[in-house]
């Protein structure tokens, strides 16, 4: 699948076009400081109409309702309730390992990765949230344009040099949500780093790993040179067979400690595999998200 | 030349080598197998790891010893390893090679050229001149002394002869020069002037001899006693065990494919020098042998060609469709059958295309004119591809002249199944009212089949059948009676001929067949064969073709480019078994006589050479010389593709290379597909139940009322009886099978199509088969009564010219069909008063004591053939009523219903045979039961 921004676009829509619109619970915005489009269950800025309450000497004359004011004595204020939209801020793993694919047929892990980036930014969108991306130009907004904005700035990140990119929290807007996407196979360090942030900013979210069956498995056998994707590393051994056990081991212990890092933040942690549908892998986020937020 | 034990090395230097070896395992050693590469996003994980046995770091010892191996094997294998060397001591002088290379020297002969080849390149190292002689076929222009070079490439051309050479000392041997020295690749088999030639050979200079110890075999002619098959095989040798040989009989079998047809065990007692086999086998196997030979053995010795005297032909008689149970003396076959019992295999039958099924050599028509146009063509085609049509006159033939049933052909457009045309009559001699005396026969002329026959004194003709004088008549002719007249003619068609006697094959009209002369006649025709070797007078002044000639190692090649040889030497050499190069083993055929002449004749005596004390004797049983390269070089390679296996395991890549092998392997192999035709689902429906038919006569009107007359016979079968047949069907036998229907109905009209050649063969076949036809000219015979005969009428007479119809009568009053459901008078259709004809009752039927009919036990007639219009009165219309008018009023209906009553009588007689017939025994067994 190559990624151009319009094609990117293009199949998130097609992957985001069967879930209805993603309305987030109000509870958790409370500190939101932007209007949006959830009730706050009190007197604010905001469309929909709240309650009629008498007029004070400080309200100012502009603000009272004369219909109202007309069917009795007293002056009355229409009040709206207040509403706020939710910013949610996303990061895809631009590091080279993210480039890695297991077999010819299965997409790569940053493919994958984006594709669910960009349905997920579609469904909030569509729902009147503010979706950016973890960079201090991208902050985020809502609205159609915004999709076209998101999705150039994924397809430009798809190449990175590094092994693995480390995720920038410190642009997003406090009290919002992010959603970091990698494989997190690299050092923890910027993970926690990010988690720290996360914390210090008042900020809920997910680690979505994503990675390939082969990388799970460990299929290989016989005397190999392994190399990481930037070439950066490499280890050889004569028998990939002998290591396999203790790569798995090694690999449970890596998303047990993920699991843990995100549960300290309040987070969700899942792994997802670009061999499984990426409706399903949506389909968890969106209900994550959504539950989450309920709660 | 290095030796080690049995072992020796032709280049050792290159052993050398093989100190280089634990070089090679040490580096080896050093180096593993090359890793594969691959990217790996979680090498993170991975740093740090450690395999569980850190050893394996190197190549595995074995893996090493495989490769070590391979080299090790590579360079002995180039060393040049031979297995027991042969340490010779070079000769002096030229150097002379003689061959027996006789029919003997075929059983190991590539050992013997072997042996020549090593003298050869012995004598070409050393620079000797050679020649290599064989005694059998001597060159022109004697030994010719050349470079072992020379005759190096000239080895593998040299082939053992199938006789053996001449007891008389080659001419070459006064201009070979002294100080010669002589290797004699000898048979083992001792003969006349061996010894003079080995003294010749002495004196000029040191004599070797190479004669391999195997004993040398020989198979003896086969002979044909009492049923079995006896063959004798002999043998020479020094040193005669227990010998147990297996014999084979080899032959085509019916698909063509020559094979061993029959096996015997033969077992050589020890010390003993002959041993013999008997085989029992059916004619049919036996006919098919064309030779004898031993298993395993080799040589134009061990193998027997069979002849003549081992075939028994297969003789076809045409039995004449007759119910009768006549006098055996009287029938016409009797005494053909007691001539050709013990020499032939006979097969009898009254029906021409089974008999031509069983593919005879011979078919034997005693009296027999009338046969159908296809009977006819197809006998001719049968006689074309080289089959002996062997005819006998009789009353019917000779009053077939005229008559246009029994063959118009015979008479004036000439019967090509006749040799000659035939006047008709015949004529009688010597009887009551002649004034002639019998006629005797006169003597064979030369150049006829029988000529040095005796002419026995007592022969009489009484009666005989002439021929038509024509320009042919002389020549065709091959016996004739002392008035000139022809008693056998014999004309060729195609590869095959007809003969003609022109009198009964019974003793009716002369007593030729009860005299010796028969069976010697029959004999020459070779209609029987003989059971003997052919004596030596019997051959003299006959002229033999060779056929095929058997080479020395005993294969047959096609030889009619050789010169044809005189019957006295062949029937000598036959005795003897004296062959030489103008005499070649082999397959000798003169006119239909077939003679073999093997390698041995059956006084052949072997016996084992026994060379003087002076002369040196290489039997060749020490153990030969084997290199041992290839072997070494092919296990170099098996270790190191062995070693490919091992590094691809090593690496974890063996398993994807097994996928791809597996894959190849299991590309998709297109399924077979059976070829059986579709089946007419209309016959497929038949045969569920009883369906009557009708014949399409090409007109609609009289099809659809056939059509509707089956279909109230039909309505009427379902109500009155048990018989509940299914809706009539239409059919055509030129294209549908009729063996599913019990009955057909053939309405005749002048149109009719005539049945082609294949429609006919199913006809008949159904007829023969049990069918029964109804044909049916619609028209009341109303032509009989102007003294002619119907369009219709004619018509049926053409269409039956083709089939196998019996001999017909008009229904008697007692035939079965007058009783089978309803007791009937006549046979009413729409018509009535016409005749029906039915298959005619034997002739000596008898009435049955206290019984109203006769005793007419068998079949069930194959035709009823009227002009009443049957279709018409039972045809009923969709709604079941009667269709057409019958009559007048209530006689009309009557007649009606008689009609029905005779189409379900007729049925009936079809699915119940003659069981109604049967009652005049119901006294019999009721009589027994009460017992």
């Amino acid at each position: 699948m190559s990624v151009t921004p319009a094609t990117l676009r293009h199949s998130a829509e097609a992957l985001s076009a069967g879930l209805p619109p993603l309305l987030v619970g109000a509870e958790h915005l409370a500190n939101s400081a932007l209007p949006g489009a959830h009730g706050r269950r009190r007197a604010g800025a905001g469309v929909e109409f709240w309650q009629f309450r008498p007029a004070g000497a400080s309200d100012s004359a502009t603000r009272i309702d004369w219909r109202r004011s007309a069917r009795s004595d007293e002056h009355f204020i229409r009040e709206t309730e207040w509403q706020a939209a939710r910013a949610v801020t996303l990061w895809v793993d631009g590091g080279a390992a993210m480039g890695f694919s297991g077999h010819r047929r299965r997409p790569r892990k940053g493919d994958r990765a984006r594709l669910l980036a960009m349905a997920l930014a579609l469904l909030l969108l569509r729902g009147g949230e503010r979706v950016g991306l973890a960079r201090a130009d991208l902050a985020p907004r809502a609205g159609r344009a915004q999709a076209t904005t998101l999705a150039l700035a994924l397809a430009e990140a798809a190449a990175g040099m590094d092994e693995h990119a480390a995720p920038d929290l410190s642009a997003t807007p406090a009290g919002g949500h992010a959603v970091l996407f990698s494989d997190f196979l690299g050092g923890l360090e910027p993970v926690e780093d990010a988690m720290r942030i996360a914390a210090e900013r008042n900020l809920r979210g997910m680690l979505v790993q994503v990675l390939d069956p082969v990388e799970e498995s460990f299929p290989y056998d016989g005397r190999t040179r392994f190399e990481s994707m930037s070439g950066h590393l490499s280890f050889e051994t004569l028998r990939a067979g002998d290591l396999r056990a203790a790569y798995r081991d090694r690999l449970a212990e890596r998303k047990d400690r993920l699991a843990v890092l995100a549960r300290s933040g309040g987070w969700q942690f899942t792994t997802l595999h670009t061999d499984s549908a990426p409706s399903a892998g949506l389909l968890w986020l969106w209900h994550a998200l959504g539950g989450g937020w309920r709660r | 030349m290095l030796t080690i034990g049995t072992l020796g090395f032709t280049a050792p230097m290159i052993l050398a080598a093989l100190a280089a070896l634990p070089v090679l395992w040490w580096l080896l050693r050093a180096v593993p197998p090359a890793p594969v590469l691959r990217r790996f996003p979680g090498i993170v994980l991975l740093l740090g790891l450690r395999e569980k046995d850190p050893e394996s770091q190197r190549t595995p010892w074995w893996l090493l010893a495989l490769r070590v191996g391979a080299v090790a094997a590579l360079i002995l294998a180039l060393a040049g390893p031979v297995l027991n060397p042969r340490q010779v001591e070079p000769g002096e002088g030229p150097l002379l090679v003689v061959m027996d290379a006789s029919w003997a020297s075929a059983r190991d002969w590539p050992r013997r050229v072997e042996r020549v080849a090593q003298a050869v390149s012995e004598a070409r190292r050393t620079g000797r001149p050679v020649a290599v002689v064989s005694l059998a076929a001597p060159p022109a222009e004697g030994p010719v002394f050349r470079s072992g070079d020379y005759w190096q490439e000239r080895l593998s051309a040299l082939i053992p002869e199938p006789f053996a050479p001449p007891a008389a000392l080659p001419g070459w041997l006064d201009d070979l020069p002294l100080g010669v020295e002589t290797l004699w690749i000898s048979d083992g088999l001792a003969r006349d002037g061996r010894q003079a030639l080995l003294r010749a050979l002495q004196a000029r200079g040191p004599v070797s001899v190479f004669e391999p110890a195997a004993p040398v075999l020989a198979l003896m002619p086969a002979g044909f006693e009492g049923g079995a098959v006896t063959l004798t095989a002999r043998r020479a040798g020094h040193d005669l065990g227990q010998a147990e040989l297996m014999l084979q009989a080899m032959g085509r079998d019916p698909t063509g494919t020559e094979r061993a047809l029959a096996r015997a065990p033969l077992v050589f007692a020890p010390g003993a020098t002959t041993a013999e086999a008997a085989m029992v086998l059916p004619p049919e196997l036996r006919n098919r042998i064309t030779r004898f030979q031993i298993e395993g053995a080799r040589g134009a010795g061990s193998i027997s060609l069979t002849d003549d005297s081992l075939q028994r032909r297969k003789v076809a008689l045409l039995t004449v469709r007759d119910a009768t149970e006549a006098l055996a003396l009287l029938s016409p076959l009797h005494y053909i059958r007691q001539a050709l019992e013990p020499t032939a295999e006979l097969i009898e039958g009254t029906s021409l295309d089974d008999l031509l099924l069983a593919a005879p050599d011979v078919i034997v028509l005693a009296d027999h004119p009338g046969l159908t146009e296809d009977e006819s063509l197809a006998l001719q085609g049968w006689v074309d591809a080289g089959g002996l049509l062997l005819r006998f006159a009789g009353p019917r033939l000779a009053s077939a002249g005229g008559t246009p049933t029994t063959g118009a052909l015979s008479g004036l457009g000439g019967d090509p199944l006749l040799p000659v045309q035939l006047r008709a009559g015949g004529r009688t001699v010597g009887g009551a009212m002649s004034w002639g005396a019998p006629r005797s026969l006169a003597p064979f002329r030369e150049g006829t089949p029988f000529a040095g026959l005796a002419v026995p004194e007592d022969v009489e003709i009484r009666a005989q059948v002439l021929a038509q004088p024509g320009p042919d008549l002389a020549r065709r002719s091959i016996a004739e009676l002392s008035d000139g007249t022809p008693l056998v003619t014999r004309r060729a068609l195609g590869d095959g001929q007809v003969v003609l006697f022109h009198v009964t094959a019974n003793a009716e009209w002369s007593n030729l067949p009860l005299s010796g002369l028969f069976v010697s006649m029959l004999e020459r025709l070779a209609v029987s064969t003989r059971g003997a070797l052919p004596e030596p007078a019997e051959l003299a002044g006959t002229s033999w073709q060779i056929v095929e000639r058997m080479d020395g190692f005993g294969l047959l090649h096609r030889a009619a480019d050789r010169p044809a040889v005189s019957g006295t030497l062949l029937a000598e050499a036959l005795v003897d078994g004296r062959t030489g190069p103008d005499l070649l083993p082999g397959l000798y055929a003169a006119r239909e006589q077939r003679v073999a002449l093997n390698a041995t004749g059956p006084q052949t005596r072997l016996q084992a050479t026994d060379w003087p004390a002076g002369v040196t004797v290489e039997t060749g049983l020490a153990r030969p010389e084997m290199p041992l390269a290839g072997y070494l070089l092919a296990l170099a390679a098996l270790a190191l593709m062995a070693d490919v296996l091992a590094t691809l395991a090593l690496g974890g890549r063996l398993v994807r290379a097994a996928a791809v092998i597996g894959a190849l392997a299991l590309l998709p192999v297109p399924p077979a597909q059976a070829d059986d035709g579709p089946i007419d689902p209309r016959i497929l429906q038949a045969t569920e139940s009883v369906v009557l038919a009708h014949v399409v006569s090409g007109e609609a009107r009289v099809d659809e009322i056939a059509r509707a007359g089956l279909q109230g016979l039909s309505d009427a079968l379902w109500r009155r009886t048990s018989v509940e047949p299914a809706a009539p069907m239409a059919v055509n036998p030129e294209t549908d099978d009729l063996a599913v229907f019990p009955f057909l109905y053939w309405p005749v009209i002048e149109t009719s199509p005539i049945p082609s050649p294949e429609a006919y063969t199913r006809l008949n076949r159904y007829l023969r088969s049990g069918g029964l036809i109804l044909f049916d000219t619609r028209d009341a015979e109303i032509a009989r009564l102007t003294t002619g005969t119907t369009p219709a009428a004619r018509r049926l007479q053409a269409i039956a010219a083709g089939l196998d119809v019996p001999p017909l009568e008009p229904v008697p009053s007692d035939h079965v069909l007058t009783r089978t459901f309803y007791l009937l008078g006549d046979f009413p259709g729409r018509h009535t008063g016409a005749t029906v004809w039915v298959e005619a009752s034997p002739p000596d039927a008898v009435r049955a004591e206290g019984m109203p009919f006769r005793n007419l036990n068998d079949g069930v007639t194959p035709v009823v053939i009227g002009a009443h219009d049957w279709a018409a009165a039972w045809a009923v219309d969709p709604s079941g009523m009667p269709m057409l008018q019958v009559g007048r009023g209530m006689t009309g209906e009557r007649q009606r219903e008689m009609a029905l009553r005779f189409g379900i009588n007729l049925v009936m007689h079809v699915l119940s045979g003659n069981y109604k017939s049967d009652q005049v025994h119901v006294p019999a067994l009721l009589e027994r039961l009460g017992q």
